[in-house]
């Protein structure tokens, strides 16, 4: 079933059991309350031959790069796949994980980047599927920022699983950039275990993929401080699907998350935020915002922002808009001599700013913006 | 703070004041369901062919169904075999021909109740349709509607005297095929009400229905149908009590509203049904489909709920926005206490252009009540210049309550524009010391805190409806405060 090399055999054994369990689960449908406006059968009714992604690692000598054996006591305990098929899917095709470890109160200022890649392979004749795995283990107090992109060319199948175990009074900040190629299925899911006391933020900005499903969840413990914002940018017949969950587990915790959505054409974006308050989890303050931007008649937005909350002492908030430019707005800067067009590309730019703002790697913001910058001359036109 | 959360606690664990049962004999059927008991009940009601067979289309197309499971509920299975689906108390002679004919006893209960049968009682201004189990027992002030035309009374008399309005419009909103709760109802629904506004007429006075649910182990399947004509308004009121018991009673009922052009139907809901004992035993379950359908211009209709009681609530009155311009609208205060749940809220369907809707929804949580609000937005691509706000906030007295919110929001048209805002709080210490400072007991100031977090509520309620919901708040919360 896999071209994977032969494993050890507690991975042979991790693998047997995830497909063993995606058999049983399927691909998902949209009666299934999380799939409920993502419809799979395009993936389901494709054939993929599973490779191995070209993943590049670019990082400071302070990481450590393990091998996956070192890699047992974590592996597949974040993201769990007994729930979610596509994460039994990556399970059961481990191969060549990632597994980064940085040490305990170290501090990395350079970012950490991996890049996945799904190669080109017209000899094999058939469509490819990869699926990547990510662990990283940031030790207690440490800081660092890891940036993955994702990119390739042609119709392909993305299934990626990132795993990140934060320390107590770590620091991470986590950016995902999403590039793929136009016809390309992109599914993923991060998952972060974070520490008491610790940081973390998740930015993932989506612009490339035909059918794209991003699950960022994020579990906190005593005194725990999560972020996770988003940008989604869709045009033609794209489809984005954004699922987060923050499970504030133990009290004391603070969240914010922001998601904002551009969208034109006939694309679809579907955003479901879950904040879980568990019983003991007093003093929670947590606060969640997406906002969708529509410039087309077609376009498609379905927003599902959640709350399940089980303690009383806490400050819990979401909100959630659908709207265009505004029209008064567009006149004030009509009236200023600013063309139309102009005006409208503007106040996109400055809707997506929002979230760009907010990201801390320098280059990375640079280029995005550069990438925005040509978007928006399109969707303008 | 242990004095406040005292405090909170007596104010929550009032007792459920409706409790008693009548003692009157009733006509009930054997239990179980089959298609006999549908034709059973259908010839019980001597009903025309046409309606047996609009129940047993229903009863067919229930048999495929299955029980939904996607509420945040939990319950034991419901046995529907279990249930006996028709109860009326016994007619002395022939049944009652006027008020003066109703046997005494029932008379009684609703006094007890505080529902007045009689037309000259204190609250004149309202027409009553009392439904004991599953028959109607009287209407009030049904002659000074009839002049000026409004058709207002029992469901069952309607069939026999006005046929062809109800066979226009009934199924029209909620579809026998609708869902489990609704296709059960269709087949075995009992009595309820119908209302008729004609042309033009803004009816006189509130119109109301009285459920009570007296026999034991009897499900309660009351269809409810309000046409509002071209131009007509109507101001529509339910309220519904249940003695105490040990068991869970199935309540599912169907309420179906129609506005034609620029009609407005303002239809408000205490629900007040036996929420079980302290423990969690006994107890309502509420399993109903309302939903209203503005099929004219520049119609309106508004959803008002103070649902306080049952052990389950599972209830989203709705709102097919189809005429341009119409109007939805949704106020809701649920309370949850001891291990009540609810899972509630709304959904608004925009399909004309420029319609809007508002949606407000207060949840309070106590003791060890789950509150749950599902809401849908849905704009669909015909739907241009549409509008929704909608807000929920949630209140929770105590430690081992939850709050939920699913809020689904659907756009299909760009020029729509949809917000939504949900909030999740609790009493903060600093309020009740504010109150405390200023010589206000603390039960006095959790009560004042909870009513000016439900105001924006209680302000659509009818005026002598408000002021009842404010007291079964007080009580219903008593002892909850924490």
């Amino acid at each position: 079933m896999t071209q994977a090399p032969a494993a050890e055999p507690w991975m042979q054994a991790l693998r047997d059991r995830a497909f063993a369990r995606f058999s049983e689960l399927g691909f998902p449908t949209t009666h299934n309350e999380e799939w409920r406006f993502t419809n799979v059968a395009p993936i389901a009714r494709t054939a993929f031959i599973p490779v191995a992604a070209d993943t590049l690692l670019a990082c400071s000598e302070a990481v450590k790069e393990l091998g996956p054996g070192r890699a047992e006591a974590h592996l597949a305990r974040y993201a769990a796949f007994d729930e979610n098929p596509f994460v039994a899917l990556n399970t059961a095709f481990l191969g060549n994980v990632t597994v980064l470890e940085i040490p305990r109160g170290v501090v990395i200022e350079q970012p950490i980047q991996i890049t996945h890649e799904v190669p080109e392979r017209p000899d094999l004749g058939t469509k490819l599927a990869a699926h990547p795995r990510t662990l990283i283990l940031v030790g207690e107090g440490a800081q660092c920022t890891i940036v993955e992109t994702y990119k390739g060319a042609g119709t392909y199948f993305t299934n990626a699983v990132t795993e990140i175990v934060v320390g107590d009074r770590a620091v991470v900040d986590h950016y995902k950039l999403q590039q793929e190629s136009l016809s390309a299925f992109h599914i993923s899911t991060l998952q972060a275990a974070i520490g008491r006391s610790a940081t973390f933020a998740s930015h993932s900005i989506s612009l490339g993929g035909a059918l794209v499903r991003n699950d960022a969840n994020a579990t906190l413990s005593e005194g725990s401080d999560a972020t996770l914002n988003g940008l989604y940018i869709v045009n033609g017949t794209q489809h984005v699907d954004n699922h987060t969950l923050i499970d504030h587990a133990m009290p004391h915790g603070t969240s914010h998350e922001l998601y904002k959505g551009i969208l034109d054409g006939q694309a679809h974006a579907v955003f479901n935020g879950k904040i879980i308050v568990r019983k003991d989890a007093q003093k929670t303050d947590s606060k969640q915002t997406n906002k969708n931007l529509v410039l087309s008649d077609d376009a498609v937005v379905d927003t599902k922002p959640e709350l399940q909350i089980f303690a009383d002492d806490v400050r819990c908030t979401h909100g959630a808009t659908i709207g265009q430019l505004d029209a008064e707005s567009l006149f004030y800067m009509q009236s200023r001599g600013i063309g139309k067009r102009e005006a409208r590309r503007l106040l996109t730019y400055a809707f997506a700013q929002d979230v760009v703002d907010r990201i801390k790697v320098q280059s990375l913001r640079d280029s995005l913006e550069r990438i925005l910058f040509e978007k928006f001359h399109e969707l303008a036109e | 703070m242990s004095d406040s959360t005292n405090t909170i606690e007596t104010f929550a664990n009032q007792e459920y004041k409706w409790g008693f049962v009548t003692d009157i004999e009733a006509d009930a059927i054997p239990r179980g369901l089959s298609e006999d008991v549908v034709r059973l009940i259908s010839a019980k009601k001597n009903e025309p062919e046409w309606l047996l067979e609009w129940r047993l289309k229903a009863y067919r197309h229930w048999l495929t169904l299955k029980e939904p499971e996607w509420a945040n509920i939990h319950y034991p299975k419901i046995d529907y075999q279990n249930i006996i689906y028709y109860s009326s108390p016994k007619p002395k002679g022939d049944g009652p021909k006027s008020l003066d004919d109703v046997d005494p006893e029932l008379l009684k209960t609703y006094a007890k109740l505080g529902i007045p049968l009689q037309e000259q009682a204190i609250l004149a201004g309202v027409a009553v349709d009392a439904v004991f189990d599953s028959v109607s027992v009287a209407t009030t002030f049904k002659a000074k509607l009839h002049e000026v035309g409004i058709i207002f009374g029992s469901f069952s008399e309607a069939v026999k005297e006005h046929p062809d309005l109800v066979r226009q419009y009934l199924g029209s909103v909620v579809p026998t095929s609708d869902n489990f709760f609704a296709a059960l109802n269709s087949a075995v629904f009992s009595d309820g009400s119908f209302c008729y506004i004609p042309k033009g007429v803004k009816c006189p006075m509130e119109l109301s229905t009285y459920f009570r649910i007296n026999a034991k182990d009897t499900g309660q399947f009351e269809r409810t149908l309000i046409v509002a004509d071209e131009g007509a308004t109507v101001s529509y009121l339910e309220g519904c009590t249940a003695p105490m018991r040990d068991t869970n009673q199935l309540h599912a009922a169907v309420v179906e509203l129609v506005a034609l052009d620029n009609a407005q139907i303002k239809y408000s809901t205490v629900q007040n049904w036996y929420p079980g004992d302290k423990d969690g035993k006994g107890g309502i379950y509420n399993f109903v489909t309302k939903r209203g359908a503005c099929r004219g211009v520049n119609s309106k209709i508004s959803w008002t709920q103070v649902e306080t009681g049952s052990a389950i609530t599972w209830k989203y009155p709705s709102c097919l926005l189809i005429g341009d311009n119409s109007v939805g609208e949704f106020y809701s205060v649920a309370l949850t206490n001891n291990w009540q749940q609810a899972d509630t809220g709304t959904k608004m369907i925009h399909i004309g252009k420029n319609t809007t809707s508002t949606i407000v929804s207060k949840g309070i949580s106590a003791g060890h009540g789950q509150n749950t609000y599902r809401g849908g937005v849905k704009i669909l691509k015909s739907a241009t210049g549409a509008r929704n706000y909608s807000q929920c906030d949630s209140l929770l007295l105590g430690d081992k309550c939850g709050a939920h919110t699913f809020p689904y929001l659907e756009v299909r048209n760009t020029s729509a524009q949809v917000e939504h805002e949900a909030s999740t709080s609790k009493i903060g210490e600093d309020q009740i010391f504010y109150c405390r400072q200023r010589g206000i007991s603390s039960e006095d100031a959790v009560s004042m805190i909870v009513h000016g977090f439900c105001k924006e509520v209680f302000r659509e309620l009818p005026m002598e409806f408000a002021v009842e919901a404010q007291k079964l708040l007080g009580v219903s919360l008593e002892g909850s405060v924490g």
